[in-house]
């Protein structure tokens, strides 16, 4: 605090008034209460309006309390980290209502029968029946889109960062990006339309394609990202022993990278899990089991979502089957996803640096 | 990992190599191993183009199929009847719905988002912040039809009160007047898209603004700004084609959203000129709404409108990249 030495003449420092530290705690508790009051007042049943007005009322509270005691810079810019919390405690909200609904409603009738027993002769409306038809038709299906998926996509991988040089390189770079973005109804569509062409009925390999077009880029792009941190030393090193290039991609780079290149399949994997449009289109959903992706409709998780929602005319049960089967997927998605970064923190490619 | 190179049992050198066998070295891929390696992985990257190729093509198939048998004009007809004999359907109200229901949710999401990601690199203690980023993480990995689920179940019913508020308000405008309906309508799908899509946005932005160079904020501090002049002079000009560019891969999703619509709106092929009364659709939507009763001709028309939504969203996706690549180019000077 250099500026103590010029403090003599004048009683105040270099520093204008500022507010305590505590300010904003209290700004935002006053603000609390003035909405509650109000809320009871005017006598508002919805919380989301009590929210709304708390947070208006935080905001220009901030600023008037600031401006006068700070003046206007200051009052400005406790605005602005005023506003940067009500987004963020905004946009937490929902976020945390869904986690917590799908966990407490699920749990419900989540249970060692519901996962072993399929809707058959279970009629919509009704409670009892479980999931393990839709969980054997997911499984096979994301697992079939995998096996065309990720070969693919980590081969195209290899070509843009070991091969690729000029403009199909180029082409495949851009329309990697671009593929990224495909809505996925429209890579149901797609198949679709060449299932009208040949007259095919829905089955659940018509499924894995539409869903092994959506997981080919994610694939290539991670798995390109990762390629690209081994270190060229490790190359140049293999190839000065005489090692042929395609031998020194399979034996020191792709060993180097494999658990970048998992994460990244199984982050995948965790994406096409949850699409629901492609296989509506596609695989129909069946009540019954039916282990044959190749032939007759089959059922997959997403889609029992949807169907125990769309077709129950309200009845209980049908939601609380609704709710347990997304809590599954969720569960499913989410240790996907811890997995895949856990291998990602463990097999990390060391960069040389 | 390194020890990977001491096991490849490579065979040495040959130590005096031909001239042909020089020539052949230095022309890299000619080892029949190298030319089948090369082969398949150029294959790959080919069977891409072509996929790429296909949809275009296959859909363009199917679409000119059921627009040649349309009675009415496909872009402008307010209809979707394709069981008519002449059949009638268009893509207006579908156009409508969709651009009206994104750029709610852009509206909503992108400032929130921003702001998300200026509290996580700017704002939040540290030990805070990393936890809430990799749930966010997290989050943007939830299914869509959860989402879907949980807005006709949860988010439907809430909004009865602020839907109330805007018509009581605001409802002069005729935008946001409301007859009392289940609030299954644009402006719910807009909130719930806006959820959606926010973790993406938060993702991509925080990545940008944590790549500020530190010189320019830590200038701007000992010129004496606040905190959010720092974040107006030096953050914001830096990270804005990062952030449009988010924006648009988030607006891409959004477009595309399939289940958590059909889930929550209640669909008519109308215009609603009020965001908060039920009605009209999204292209994917109706895909999905109207493709369990639709024959042939009707899937054909789905196929159609999948089309038109296929081109919207590859430009959308294609500025995005453009952008960033843009970017690119001169960040590195930055460094």
């Amino acid at each position: 605090m250099s500026h103590a030495v010029l403090t003599d003449k004048r009683p105040s420092t270099l520093r204008g008034a500022r507010l305590p530290k505590w300010s904003p705690w209290a700004i935002a508790a006053g603000s609390i209460a003035v909405a509650v009051g109000i809320g009871l007042a005017a006598g508002l049943d919805s919380r989301v309006q009590w929210g709304l007005i708390a947070a208006i009322v935080f905001v220009l509270g901030t600023y008037v309390i600031a401006a006068r005691v700070e003046g206007g810079r200051q009052a400005k810019d406790r605005v602005a980290t005023s506003l940067v919390w009500v987004a963020f405690l905004l946009a937490v909200i929902p976020l945390v209502s869904l986690v917590w609904t799908t966990i407490s409603r699920g749990m419900k009738v989540l249970d060692p029968y519901f996962l072993t027993h399929s809707m058959g002769l279970v009629a919509d409306a009704e409670p009892g029946g479980g999931i393990y038809h839709a969980i054997l038709g997911s499984l096979e299906q994301v697992g079939l889109a995998t096996v065309i998926a990720a070969p693919i996509g980590v081969l195209t991988a290899i070509y843009l960062v070991e091969y690729g040089r000029g403009r199909l390189a180029k082409a495949v770079t851009f329309f990697v990006d671009v593929m990224t973005g495909i809505p996925s109804i429209v890579a149901g569509l797609f198949i679709l339309s060449l299932m009208l062409i040949f007259e095919m009925q829905p089955f659940g390999f018509a499924g894995s394609l539409a869903l092994a077009i959506l997981m080919m880029p994610v694939v290539v792009r991670s798995t390109e990202e990762m390629l690209k941190l081994v270190p060229n030393e490790l190359r140049e090193a293999s190839l000065a022993l005489g090692v042929p290039k395609w031998r020194t991609i399979l034996k020191v780079v792709l060993p180097t990278s494999i658990g970048g290149i998992t994460t990244g399949i199984m982050l995948a994997i965790a994406r096409i899990a949850g699409e629901t449009a492609p296989v509506l289109l596609l695989v129909w959903g069946n009540s019954l089991i039916n282990a044959n992706p190749f032939e007759g409709a089959q059922a997959s998780l997403p889609l029992y979502i949807y169907q125990q929602y769309a077709n129950s005319a309200g009845a209980g049960a049908a939601y609380d089957r609704a709710w347990a089967a997304s809590l599954t997927l969720i569960a499913f998605v989410m240790i996907l996803n811890l997995v895949a970064r856990g291998i990602a923190r463990w097999k990390a490619p060391k960069t040389g640096r | 990992m390194d020890t990977s190179i001491q096991t490849t049992d490579a065979p040495p050198p040959p130590p005096q190599p031909s001239p042909v066998e020089q020539k052949r070295a230095a022309r890299g891929a000619t080892r029949p191993g190298d030319r089948i390696f090369l082969g398949l992985s150029r294959g790959s990257g080919i069977l891409l183009l072509v996929i790429m190729a296909a949809i275009a093509a296959f859909l363009t198939y199917r679409a000119s199929i059921a627009i040649g048998k349309d009675d009415a004009n496909f872009l402008t007809t307010f209809e979707w009847n394709t069981g008519l004999v002449p059949p009638e359907f268009g893509i207006a109200v579908l156009a409508f719905g969709t651009i009206v229901s994104s750029v709610i949710a852009m509206v909503i999401a992108v400032p929130v988002a921003v702001a998300i990601a200026l509290f996580l690199t700017h704002y939040a203690p540290r030990r805070l912040a990393g936890p809430i980023a990799y749930v966010i993480d997290l989050l943007a990995a939830v299914p869509s039809i959860v989402y879907g689920l949980w807005g006709a179940m949860i988010l439907v019913p809430h909004l009865n009160g602020l839907n109330g508020w805007l018509d009581e308000y605001l409802g002069w405008t005729g935008i946001f007047s409301w007859d009392g309906l289940a609030p299954r309508s644009m402006l719910t799908v807009g909130i719930l898209l806006a959820i959606m899509i926010l973790p993406i946005i938060t993702n991509v932005s925080r990545e940008v603004f944590r790549q500020v160079p530190r010189m320019h904020e830590e200038a701007a501090l000992a010129l004496g700004a606040t905190r959010w002049e720092v974040i107006r002079m030096a953050v914001l000009p830096f990270g804005r084609s990062g952030v449009i560019s988010a924006s648009m891969l988030g607006l891409g999703r959004a477009l595309g959203e399939t289940m958590a619509v059909a889930t929550v709106l209640s669909p008519s092929f109308t215009i609603q000129t009020s965001l908060l009364d039920p009605g009209g659709g999204t292209f994917a939507q109706n895909i999905a709404s109207k493709f369990g009763e639709a024959d042939e001709l009707g899937r054909d028309a789905l196929i159609a409108s999948g089309l038109v939504l296929f081109v919207i969203t590859l430009l959308v996706n294609g500025a995005a990249r453009a952008i960033i690549a843009r970017r690119k180019e001169y960040s590195g000077a930055n460094a």
